[in-house]
């Protein structure tokens, strides 16, 4: 590890200056839980720090069931899961923010960051994506622009975030009647793993709770980024809740599914299992509706 | 000796006397170690699994402000080519030393290359990219079938085959065969109704121990060298480096600080003579620690191996014969435990017709070391899947199968020697008897398993001192390094002869020149020989004590008793005093009372464990789940029961992570890709249910209070046990370790 300057930064506006003076060579800090690890172990050298961790802007956590949650991009998932209002009403939120790290971690780890990182195995960007947040991005120039989740990582480890570019907030809307969320992953340990596989589901049931309004699926770990199955969803879009309805939409998912083979698993096990955790994840947000 | 008694102290569960430091955090580790001037050590490893090694250019790093010295290979003396006896094994010294900073060639990913001393560690790290290692990059060799191919590329190229006492013609990558035969094999098989045979492979497993390597080495400009460093031996610490470095023993002293975790993988020295060369060449205080990744990669794991047992039975369930196959993966210099893995293969059971061949096979991974019970849990994980098998065709229960063909004492082994007293029956009983055991288990894909596992243990010299303090308290001063709550067992020991209780012993842990030689912590020794020597030097105090109080009385030492903590005498007197008040009249009956012991007993007794569990296994992701674990061993006598059933756990734990998912994964350069705790996985609480140990005490005649030791053998059956628990789950049986996610779908069909 190399020295590095560390700078606590007090406005947006400070922390976006600060980031773009050293492009590539500076990172933001929230939690730190990924990128301090990666400094000390020589994966990342930088020249600076910018510490985003006290700014207003990027703590920020409101939820009303009119406009939905505005969720700061350092607030850490322990914060978030606390609060039972998000809980109910984002349960595949919580089911992510919940299963990263252990509990000390949980008391650091963002959100933000964990989406800033683009690990193709996030697990808070699958329930991130089929709730259809937006994250709102801050620019060096003062400028603010919109990016739905599932367009802002690029590649492992990258992102849409220009030089001087801070993500700030995401916007997640209000979650309509009748609709739940659910997400899960497969490692091959019970905690304290990497997903082989992440996927995630929302859907939004008729008011007989009987067919399937609208769904959307997303699936962490096999692909460059984590992957909105667009197509899947949408094959569920007003059928009967059947197996075989699930099973279509599980095929589908595994369609688009591109995952490599390494330690954690080969590309055959993670096909297969998308197949069976994009049937999990449906299967337990229909379940949250009904039991609602 | 040794027979069933009540004992006051043996058996009890004292806190113990090293409890309150390591649960406070005091307890000085061998990181924490620090003295003025000191500098930091770091290694440069080798990128490649295999390359020779051109040239090494270490000028820019020499010329770096902050360092203060670069060594290599060329630092070291000339060394004979000869083995040198390290307590749990032998090792040849040259390949000892060019396993510590490579010579021609390196030999896996990770091999040491080079060091630097610098003023802080950043420097140090920062410096070894300033050195300068020309490789030419030579094709690896990873998995023992493939490195004993006769086209395979040669790790050394000078090495023949060991073939039964006679060197091969050709150079190979075996290092040795060996063979065990009892009886008529071919007529064994002829008798049986059923035969079984299967082929198994295991992946390379490492100890897991939370404490990386470390350590602090002072070169005296006197010539003496001083070494800081956890360790489970500080004697085998002091042979090795003056083997390594030509140093006299005598000029080497080594102290032992508190170790986090060993289980055979802290015995062997890597950065402990760098350490001392820095030091050497600074005349400065040079501490060198280990990262997690140079601790997998650089370090000795347990090997991999292929291993095929064949088994026929009677259809009333009488083995008639056995035949194993055992090719173990050295790492890069030979010397794999596949010697213990022929030893522990059958010895559970009465074999009379058996064979044995064992292959030392050298491949382009780290030298191998030992790892609680090394070689047993890959050779169990065969045979008792095998038994399984067999005791399935044939109907008859796995448990009964067991006690059927348990060895009897003086049963001649597969191996040679005759079978020792071991309560294998009782082992086996006491499961069976547990609630486990009949308790239903319902549920869909849910399975109980059972498997045995035997270890040998080991014996080996052992030094303690006793000093008799005037509160009537004892001072204990040993050399065996405390992993798992040894100092309590060997107290207990020594406050059982002298009548007085645990707490009035303070045991020591002490360094080379303050305690006669101990051999290492390993081979589940050390409550037996050490907690031996603690009791023969008890007896000598005992001894001293008596003839104190003969001269206090004025009367024979031999109408002076000793029972119960007091000593009295009849003969013509009444008198009677406790040790506490003897102790304290030391100074006008000749002054202060040492006593001492040694031992190097020749009955260790064996070690034998049956474990019981129940998986479920979800068939749509392959993910194992244990439900229920029970493991029942015979401890001979059981000193601190607490220790023994956390020594039961501890190893069925590591016996559960090695059968689910720990392995070094290796990619097609050899390089291993999970050099993490993230990606290596050992199970962690959650991932485990309580795991019931059950204590059998069947006293070891080698003992006087029957102690067996305890720590290795619960790793062995657990990897068995639970591929029978998968096969009554789902159906399939399991021949391949780990059982991860992944192999269990491809067996399933799955993918």
């Amino acid at each position: 590890m190399r020295a590095f300057e560390y700078v606590p930064a007090k406005t947006v506006a400070e922390a976006t200056s600060l980031l773009a003076e050293k492009g590539d060579q500076a990172k933001p800090l929230a939690g730190g839980t990924d990128l301090i690890v990666m400094v000390r172990e020589n994966r990342r050298q930088l020249e600076r720090m910018v510490d985003i961790k006290d700014l207003p802007e990027t703590n920020v956590l409101s939820y009303s069931p009119d406009t939905g949650l505005d969720l700061g991009a350092a607030v850490p998932c322990h914060k978030i899961y606390a609060d039972d209002a998000i809980s109910a009403a984002y349960p595949g939120l919580i089911d992510a923010a919940k299963i990263i790290g252990g509990t000390a971690i949980q008391g650091r780890a963002s959100v933000g960051g964990n989406l800033c990182n683009a690990s193709p195995a996030a697990d808070t960007i699958p329930p991130l994506i089929v709730l259809g947040a937006i994250c709102v991005i801050a620019g060096a120039d003062g400028s603010t622009r919109e990016v739905p989740v599932e367009e802002f990582c690029t590649a492992p480890g990258q992102t849409v975030l220009e030089r001087g570019e801070l993500l700030v907030s995401f916007k997640v809307p209000a979650p309509p009647q009748n609709s739940s969320s659910f997400y899960l992953r497969f490692i091959p340990r019970n905690e304290m793993d990497i997903a082989v596989v992440g996927a995630g589901a929302s859907v939004v049931l008729d008011d007989a709770k009987t067919s399937i309004v609208s769904a959307r699926i997303s699936l962490a770990a096999v692909a460059p980024t984590p992957l909105l199955a667009e197509e899947a969803g949408a094959s569920l879009a007003g059928k009967e809740i059947s197996d075989d309805a699930i099973n279509a939409a599980a095929e589908a998912a595994q369609a688009i599914a591109r995952p490599i083979s390494d330690m954690r698993g080969t590309a055959e096990q993670r096909t297969h299992l998308v197949g069976v955790l994009t049937r999990r994840a449906l299967n337990g947000a229909i379940q949250r509706v009904k039991e609602a | 000796m040794a027979e069933k008694k009540d004992y006051k102290v043996v058996g009890t569960r004292p806190i113990r006397h090293d409890g309150v430091d390591k649960v406070t955090g005091r307890a000085l580790y061998g990181a924490d170690f620090y003295a003025v001037g000191l500098l930091h050590g770091r290694v440069l490893r080798s990128p490649h699994a295999h390359a020779r090694i051109k040239s090494i250019d270490t000028s820019r790093a020499e010329a770096h402000p902050g360092v203060r010295a670069v060594v290599t290979a060329k630092d070291f003396p000339d060394v004979e080519d000869k083995i040198a006896d390290l307590g749990e094994g032998a090792a040849n010294v040259k390949d000892l030393q060019d396993n510590v900073l490579a010579g021609d060639k390196v030999l896996y990913k990770g091999h040491q290359v080079a060091a630097v001393a610098a003023i802080d560690p950043h420097t140090a790290e920062e410096a070894l990219e300033l050195i300068d290692v020309e490789y030419e990059v030579l094709p690896p060799v990873i998995s023992v079938l493939d490195a004993m191919k006769e086209d395979a590329p040669l790790l050394h190229e000078n090495m023949r085959t060991d073939e039964m006492g006679e060197k091969s013609e050709n150079p190979s990558n075996i290092a040795s065969h060996f063979q065990h035969k009892q009886g008529d094999l071919e007529k064994g098989f002829a008798e049986a109704d059923v035969v079984v045979e299967r082929e198994y492979t295991t992946e390379t497993v490492h100890q897991g121990y939370i404490e990386p390597h470390n350590a602090t080495a002072l070169y005296n400009p006197d010539g003496h060298l001083t070494i800081w460093c956890s360790t489970q031996g500080a004697f085998a610490v002091r042979e090795q480096v003056a083997e390594i470095l030509e140093l006299p023993v005598s000029k080497i002293k080594v102290v032992p600080m508190e170790i986090g975790g060993g289980f055979g993988g802290k015995i062997n020295v890597y950065i402990k003579p760098i350490a001392a060369m820095l030091s050497m060449k600074t005349g400065k205080p040079v501490k060198v620690l280990m990262s997690r990744a140079d601790v997998f990669e650089g370090t000795g794991p347990t090997p991999g191996s292929y291993v095929r047992v064949k088994m026929g039975a009677t259809n009333d369930g009488h083995i008639t014969a056995a035949e194993a196959y055992l090719a173990f993966e050295a790492g890069a210099y030979a010397g794999s435990p596949v010697g213990a893995a022929a030893f522990c293969v059958f010895s559970p059971y009465k074999v009379e017709n058996g064979q044995v061949d064992g292959y030392d096979v050298v491949v382009n991974k780290p030298k191998t070391a030992a790892y609680r019970a090394p070689g047993a849990t890959n050779a169990a994980f065969a045979a008792e899947t095998v038994i399984d098998e067999i005791c399935e065709k044939i109907g008859m229960d796995p448990l009964e199968f067991r006690i059927l063909n348990s060895a009897k004492e003086g049963d001649i082994r597969v191996d040679g020697p005759p079978a020792p007293r071991v309560g294998f029956v009782e082992t086996v009983e006491a499961a069976k008897d547990h609630p486990h055991y009949s308790a239903p288990l319902e549920g869909e894909n849910r399975g109980r398993g059972v498997a045995s596992g035997y270890w040998p243990n080991f014996g080996m010299k052992s030094s303690v001192v006793i000093n008799v303090t005037a509160d009537g308290t004892i001072s204990l001063v040993e050399g065996s390094t405390d992993i798992g709550g040894t100092r309590a067992a060997i107290a207990m020991q020594a406050a059982e002869v002298l009548g007085i209780p645990a707490e009035s012993v303070t045991p020591t842990v002490a360094d080379t020149d303050s305690v006669g030689y101990t051999a290492v912590t390993g081979g589940s020794r050390t409550a037996f020989a050490t907690g031996y020597a603690a009791y023969e030097a008890a007896q000598d105090v005992k001894q001293q004590m008596i003839e104190r109080a003969a001269k206090l009385w004025e009367v024979d030492t031999d109408a002076v008793q000793f029972a119960d903590g007091v000593f009295s005498t009849v003969n013509g007197k009444e008198e009677e005093i406790d040790f506490k008040g003897l102790a304290a009249r030391l100074d006008e009956t000749g002054g202060p009372v040492v006593g001492r012991g040694t031992a190097d007993p020749n009955q260790p007794g064996p070690s034998i464990g049956v474990h019981v569990v129940d998986v479920e296994v979800d068939p749509e992701t392959g993910k194992i789940d244990i439900l229920r674990y029970t493991a029942t061993q015979d401890a001979g006598k059981a000193v601190h029961p607490s220790y023994v059933e956390g020594q039961i756990q501890g190893g069925a734990v590591q016996g559960i992570g090695w059968a689910l998912n720990e392995e070094y994964i290796y990619n097609e350069k050899g390089e291993m890709t999970n050099a993490s705790f993230l990606d290596y996985r050992i199970p962690t609480c959650l991932d485990l249910p309580m795991i019931d140990a059950v204590i059998v005490e069947v006293p070891n005649p080698g003992h006087p209070y029957g102690v067996r030791g305890v720590g290795e053998t619960p790793i062995i059956a657990p990897p068995a046990a639970i591929a029978n628990a998968v096969y009554r789950a789902v159906g399939v049986r399991m021949k391949e370790l780990p059982m991860s996610p992944g192999r269990v779908l491809k067996t399933l069909g799955k993918i």
